[in-house]
């Protein structure tokens, strides 16, 4: 197994060469091993979206309960943990908000594990916690999860390899090209500069972007830490004019 | 959220990084019958199925793909109910997380296609542990005269054009295969306003 300075080393050498636009991760990022044989090595092909991807998919009442966006509510007890609420907004590239739309998040227990029959890492799992949540953003785009805070987790991606904690998301538009599935991060964790997949975002501005950040209005006296992150899917074409000077071109 | 001061439009954010989906969404995303966009059994249902395989040709165990179509008639829509379904609403989208062979399987309707002069195609994304950012791609339904003046297969070299046509299957189904690298490579798909 690689050694984390060997995997350091190669993210540094990656970063050298990378440049200021690049807002997205690379999809060859060796240093994430498992990347390797699964990322394409064509460009990929640049196309006009057409009919169905214009139009996401709509997700209404009948699919989410509002019960789904508290991860502590649990039959039976409540789960380990230092309780936290996840408040943001999901909005598009031209800064509206993305409205009534689906939010769905999964993360680990206290301890680092997963419910995941695969996680085999050896920490208790909460008979009290799934870790599963979804809700529906409101009008302002807005959306809130009552959960505990993840710890991180080792992974085999090389020697003594640790995830920093995070929570996943899973996000929609109003364009079904506007899909996304990312992971937010807690702030201040020293683990961000060891991880591959955290680092495969090559800049640091746009790193940053997927760091919750301590928000004190959110916290409640005597229950819960507040944490706020907002998601910025990428912009729609529906209304949307390709700018004829080129002034447009770092968008495309 | 930082200021954007390099761009014209001060409106204009900078979208947020994707991340890969990891090992560990199963027990999260995939739900009951969120591969079935029809019953099994419904009049005109066919099968749309494949195999995720890595750039060395072995499948993939733990990738999961999205769907979105129109129905029959060429109609995108737009109703809830695809989280829940109750078996009567056609909701256009679906999910299915592959099996520990790589394999996945949609029970759907063929679409019609939404515009004039473009060929039928179902709208798919994929995800997976080790692919760090979603993929989109579309595949085409097979023996389409339209598949000719396609505007997306035209501008495509030749010989990769028929990564992203299904095949008709002896039963009747539609098959498409993923392969995220290497010999047959799946074209993917970037649209404008994506970024890098």
């Amino acid at each position: 197994m690689d050694t984390q300075a060997a995997i350091s080393g190669e993210i540094d050498g990656i970063h050298r060469d990378s440049d200021v636009e690049e807002t997205q991760p690379r999809l060859d990022f060796a240093p994430y091993r498992s990347s390797v044989l699964r990322h394409p090595t064509k460009d990929l092909h640049h196309a006009d979206p057409e009919g169905v991807e214009l139009v996401a998919p709509v997700f209404g009442h009948s699919d989410v309960d509002p019960l789904e966006a508290d991860l502590t509510l649990q039959p039976g007890g409540e789960p380990i943990g230092e309780r936290i609420r996840v408040v943001g907004r999901v909005l598009d590239g031209d800064g509206r908000p993305v409205r009534g739309q689906l939010v769905e998040v999964w993360q680990a227990n206290a301890a680092g594990r997963y419910i995941h029959k695969r996680d085999q890492h050896h920490a208790p799992l909460d008979p009290h916690f799934t870790g599963v949540g979804r809700c529906l953003t409101g009008d302002d785009g807005s959306y809130s999860f009552t959960t505990i805070k993840p710890g991180p987790y080792p992974w085999r991606n090389h020697e003594n390899a640790w995830r920093p904690a995070h929570i996943h998301f899973s996000l929609f538009g109003s364009e079904f090209t506007q899909r996304m599935v990312t992971q937010m991060y807690f702030p201040g964790d020293p683990l961000f500069p060891l991880d591959p997949i955290l680092q495969a975002v090559t800049q640091q501005s746009a790193r940053d972007r997927l760091v919750a950040r301590y928000d004190h209005e959110v916290s409640e006296h005597e229950w819960l830490l507040g944490l706020r992150w907002d998601i910025v899917l990428t912009g729609t074409h529906a209304t949307w004019m390709e700018p004829s000077d080129g002034a447009g071109d770092e968008h495309a | 959220m930082e200021p954007v001061m390099s761009t014209p439009d001060p409106q204009q954010l900078v979208p947020t990084a994707g991340q890969t989906i990891g090992p560990f969404y199963g027990f999260a995303l995939p739900y009951e019958r969120g591969h079935e966009l029809v019953p099994p059994g419904t009049p005109g249902a066919v099968r749309l199925h494949g195999t995720v395989l890595d750039g060395a040709g072995v499948p993939v165990p733990d990738a999961m793909l999205e769907i979105r179509q129109a129905d029959p008639s060429g109609n995108v829509p737009a109703v809830e109910g695809s989280l829940r379904r109750d078996g009567t609403v056609f909701t256009g989208w679906g999910r299915c997380a592959v099996d520990p062979g790589g394999r996945y399987s949609f029970t759907t309707v063929e679409p019609g296609a939404t515009d004039e002069g473009s060929a039928p195609f179902f709208a798919v994304t994929v995800f997976a542990r080790g692919l760090l950012n979603r993929l989109f791609t579309r595949a085409y339904l097979p023996g389409e005269e339209r598949l000719e003046g396609d505007r997306l297969l035209s501008g495509l070299e030749p010989e990769r054009r028929g990564t992203l046509v299904a095949s008709r299957e002896d039963d009747g189904s539609l098959r498409f295969d993923v392969r995220l690298q290497g010999e047959g490579e799946t074209v993917f798909l970037a649209f404008p306003r994506h970024g890098r």
